[in-house]
């Protein structure tokens, strides 16, 4: 079981509270991570990377076991206590906007 | 009796406003979507209950939502919105090429004969369809391939296709209106478009008469006449009486022609609405007086309407979506301000009540008249 916190606007859209937990087959990558979480939140489609494109919406982050994981690979293999559900892998929106 | 509900999209949310046919006591209900920008929201002629709606978020990108109660609920449908083949690239600010890139939603369009067709206009312009309730968006494609694309360039406020306007008389005539590129339309469904601008004069821009390039503002049309239309210019109020093909200017006696808003009164073809803006670079009203100006006569002779609307002080913008009419007699005028007030005026202008205040700043207002 993998749990993933959503910013506020993602967790409202999504109809949820709290952490949303999702079941990965295999290896836990992002990638994964995000296919599994837009196939049981369909509404978030778009809203984390872009539909066109598959990149990384330019004013999010992702975080795992207080380490930056934006920038690796979607494909690298996220930490055992993400996996094991001990971890979230956190999504953070930019504090910015003014 | 028939009743009112005024749509209200602004900066952080959306705002459906609600009264019988008195139009004096309004029920607010809202934020939905509190701290997203809406657009634009507007509802089915063919089922008023049937909404659609844009929210965007520079964090989180493009939402389209549909409510088939009036805005009671919402539900998220399709959000994928994919330019057809290559996108290619338009003028940047600065006369280089830039990429063709999707920004967000700026206008929803729903079809005048099936509920579940709806037409929307993006930043960077381009128009999509939906004919699936706004599960699925494509492309109308032939509009970029007009050829004229690599020369549209950005205004101040995004390169947006703003405007569309689709021909009650003609299900396979459309216009629509890019800033900065200017007017264009189809006769044959979408497939063809050509530009319609003929007339404009744009001395911000190397050719004035340019065939593409000229800043749009806004367009309305009378239903009973589609083949007038009057244009709120970026500079200049605006007519042509053969659906685009030649344009001639109907400024007339206006403080100042430059403004965003234009809207045509529901009964009276004739009857046309502006408020001026000081300028391009001053997007509030000449001497801090806020003031609609209507011509009875179709442009040229204006006449100010300022019966309670505030005439000292006031800085406000409107924006170019952000007014509308409703089909009463009296016919109702609203429009919103980026102050966050929407003003009504149950006859026709003459007079005019804040029916809300303190609203996030309005970016749109669209206007359904129930039975």
């Amino acid at each position: 079981m993998i749990r993933v916190e959503l910013p506020g606007h993602l967790r409202t859209l999504a109809r949820v509270q709290g952490d949303v937990r999702l079941e990965v087959e295999g290896a836990v990558t992002v990638r994964r991570v995000l296919d599994a979480l837009e196939a049981k939140y369909p509404m978030l489609r778009g809203t984390i990377r872009d539909q066109v494109t598959q990149e990384r919406r330019a004013f999010l982050r992702f975080f795992a076991c207080e380490e930056d994981w934006s920038f690796e690979s979607l494909d690298a293999v996220l930490p055992e206590a993400v996996a094991s559900g001990r971890e979230p892998l956190l999504v953070i929106g930019a504090v910015a906007g003014g | 009796m028939s009743k009112v509900r005024v749509l209200v999209g602004t900066r952080k949310g959306a705002f459906v406003l609600t009264s019988d046919g008195k139009r004096e006591q309004w029920e607010i209900s809202g934020p939905h979507f509190a701290g997203w920008e809406i657009y634009h929201l507007k509802g089915s002629p063919v089922d008023p209950n049937r909404l659609y709606c844009s929210q965007s978020s520079g964090w989180f990108g493009q939402m389209i939502q549909r409510s088939e109660d009036g805005g009671q609920t919402w539900e998220a449908v399709g959000n994928k919105f994919a330019y057809e083949g290559v996108p290619g690239t338009h003028q940047w600010y600065d006369g280089t090429p830039h990429p063709w890139e999707f920004k967000r939603v700026w206008h929803l369009e729903p079809s005048l004969s099936d509920v579940d067709t709806v037409y929307a206009g993006v930043e960077d312009a381009a128009l999509f369809r939906s004919t699936d309730g706004g599960q699925s968006w494509g492309e109308m494609s032939g509009l970029r391939g007009h050829g004229s694309g690599p020369h549209w360039a950005p205004g101040a406020g995004g390169m947006c296709l703003h405007t569309i306007l689709l021909d009650p008389s003609d299900e396979k005539r459309m216009y629509i209106a890019i800033s900065a590129a200017g007017a264009f339309r189809t006769d044959d469904g979408g497939a063809t478009w050509r530009p319609i601008n003929k007339g404009l004069r744009s001395q911000y821009i190397p050719d004035p008469d340019a065939e593409v390039g000229h800043c749009v503002h806004h367009i309305a049309m009378h239903p009973s006449r589609p083949g007038t239309l009057f244009m709120q210019k970026h500079w200049d109020v605006m007519r042509s009486d053969n659906a685009g093909d030649l344009w001639q200017e109907v400024s007339g006696n206006l403080p100042t022609d430059f403004g965003f808003v234009i809207d045509v009164h529901a009964h009276e073809p004739e009857t046309v609405y502006v408020v001026p803006i000081k300028s391009d670079g001053e997007h509030f009203p000449p001497d801090g007086k806020l003031r609609v100006y209507r011509s009875r006569t179709g442009g040229n002779e204006w006449e100010a309407l300022s019966k309670g609307l505030p005439q000292e002080n006031c800085y406000v913008n409107v924006l170019r979506d952000a007014m509308s009419v409703d089909q009463l007699d009296k016919c109702g005028v609203y429009f919103g301000t980026t102050g966050g007030q929407v003003y009504a005026s149950s006859d026709a202008g003459d007079s005019w009540t804040a029916i809300v205040r303190d609203l996030p700043a309005v970016l749109s207002v669209e206007v359904q008249t129930l039975p």
